[in-house]
């Protein structure tokens, strides 16, 4: 039986945590390293984990983006003082929910069914890609589950 | 005698680390040291109370109300940048939780393969190529990251800033990537409404004086003695700092940068981070994106903590203290670590720290909190 979110955590135990560290190659803008790790070999293929993780670069990239429409709020906040800022959401914090959404929906449709959990990266200062690796407690609550990836690869 | 469980939600910039202090519930994030901060502001409101009682009303009446109109906005701007400056997160990187500290002392083990006992093991810098240009990320060991490029641990508060720029005890803070345009404009405007006032000042002096006298003049209005002795003082060191900024900015550079030389001398036009384009490094530093905290101070987590209540009532509870994270990294030793403890460290090296952890986190035994802090609490009869 696959996990699905609320299982993880009720009847999974934590073995490890992997941590996708960012790439600095290009500055200092917000990106993470697509090299896949090691640990994650078994649990989920490759090209699902790179494909998340450029899709989470190409949103920092929009967020960071210093263009037309950040200087327009850069040049309006500035000639209110800054004051703006405690009514309306700058272009970052809208971008950032849409992030949390994205890794709220794959965690349930890829993550979670693997075992696996990402952590939003905003919640660990932005410097990691936080992924927890879970294994089934076989408590009696739940069906027993065969090995995690032959299931995932019969899918 | 009895054991409970106090379970509470407490506001999560209760127990972060570092030395910051923070007020009205976690909005407000400033140094320790706040004594010049109140200096700047009493300096600044002070000596615009003056000019708005001595001046402002004969400059209104014989040459423009504009005058003084112009002056509120301009001191309100200034309020707003220093405040929006002191009151705000520099860009803090959180500490690394346990898991994360093991990860990367593990990566750092293996990297450095067999140290023979004795010799020191080599320092922890990783290299990262930005630009064609190598730049050497070193490692924190008080927040246990790498730091990322141009990020610095400032002493003083005790956290890694991103961007850091300096330490300033004016305003009350760390000047780093989230507050360093505010900082900026406040060096700005300040420069200008010190240079304004310094000029009405001279302006109302001379023109009254052609009616009444210079020494009448003073005996009507003692406050400008004291304006124009603030402002030429402050005139100097803020224009100066102005533009140094300026010059920062247009070369994409940190003081700390500056400082160190780090894109300097022998290293003259290799800066990775600039454009090499006056108005885009100008554009990048003062309307790039906001970038939101990582803090998060306002959030809420749970809190447990084992307490034994006696059968009078309840115990009389500690002061609290703001806990500082304590990490269960194994510690390798280094050239920091003090002759005394390296033979402990050594043998609790040797037991492999366990990855496995209990589904619910082993309760922690921080201080306890006092019946003034402002929390929930459910007490949960131990059983």
């Amino acid at each position: 039986m696959l996990h699905n979110l609320k299982d993880i955590q009720h009847t999974a135990s934590l073995v490890t945590k992997v941590f996708i560290q960012r790439d600095y190659s290009e500055g200092t803008v917000c990106r993470f390293q697509t090299k896949f790790p090691t640990e994650l070999n078994n649990k989920i293929e490759r090209a699902l984990l790179e494909q998340t993780v450029k899709t989470l670069n190409l949103y920092y990239m929009e967020a960071e983006k210093v263009g037309g429409q950040s200087y327009l709020e850069g040049c309006l906040a500035c000639a209110t003082a800054y004051i703006v800022f405690f009514c309306m959401e700058t272009r970052y914090e809208k971008v950032l929910k849409k992030i949390s959404g994205y890794i709220q929906e794959q965690n349930e449709k890829i993550y979670a069914p693997r075992g696996l959990l990402l952590t939003d990266p905003i919640e660990r200062g932005m410097r990691v890609l936080e992924i927890s690796i879970f294994e089934d407690q076989g408590s009696s609550g739940s069906s027993p589950s065969s090995g995690m990836s032959s299931c995932s690869t019969a899918r | 005698m009895s054991a409970v469980m106090i379970t509470r939600k407490v506001r999560k910039w209760e127990k972060l680390p570092g030395k910051n202090t923070f007020c009205c519930d976690g909005r407000v994030m400033m140094a320790r040291q706040k004594g010049i901060f109140y200096l700047t502001l009493f300096l600044i409101i002070g000596t615009c109370s003056l000019f708005f009682a001595f001046e402002c009303p004969y400059l209104a009446v014989h040459l423009s109300p504009a005058i003084p109109v112009f002056a509120v906005v301009l001191f309100l701007f200034v309020m707003a940048m220093l405040l929006r400056t002191s009151f705000s997160d520099p860009g803090v990187l959180p500490r690394a939780l346990p898991e994360e500290a093991n990860f990367i002392e593990m990566e750092i083990e293996a990297a450095n393969g067999n140290v023979p006992s004795g010799q020191r093991p080599p320092p922890r810098i990783r290299n990262v190529q930005i630009n064609n240009q190598i730049v050497k990320l070193k490692y924190c060991y008080t927040c246990k990251i790498f730091r990322p490029p141009r990020a610095s641990h400032c002493s003083i508060c005790d956290n890694c800033v991103d961007r850091f720029d300096h330490h300033c005890p004016w305003v009350g803070n760390c000047v780093g990537k989230r507050n360093y345009r505010y900082f900026y404009l406040f060096t700005l405007t300040l420069s200008l409404l010190t240079i304004y006032i310094f000029a009405f000042d001279i302006v109302h002096v001379v023109m009254r004086s052609v009616d009444q006298g210079f020494l009448n003049t003073l005996k009507e209005t003692p406050g400008t003695v004291l304006e124009v002795l603030v402002c030429f003082f402050t005139l100097w060191s803020m224009v100066g700092l102005t533009g140094f900024h300026t010059y920062l900015i247009s070369l994409n550079q940190t003081t700390n940068e500056d400082i160190k030389g780090s894109w300097s001398g022998k290293n003259r036009g290799q800066n990775p981070y600039s454009h090499k384009n006056i108005i885009k490094n100008c554009c990048e530093v003062l309307c790039g994106p906001t970038y939101p905290s990582v803090l998060d101070r306002r959030g809420l987590m749970q809190e447990d903590s084992p307490t034994l209540v006696t059968s009078e009532g309840p115990c009389s509870f500690d002061n609290p203290v703001a806990q500082t994270t304590k990490t269960t990294a194994p510690l390798i030793p280094n050239e920091h670590t003090p002759e005394d403890v390296k033979p402990s460290i050594a043998a609790s090296a040797e037991k492999s720290p366990s990855p496995k952890e209990d589904h619910s986190p082993a309760p922690k035994l921080p201080p306890l909190a006092s019946p003034e802090t402002d929390v929930e609490t459910s007490i949960v009869k131990n059983h």
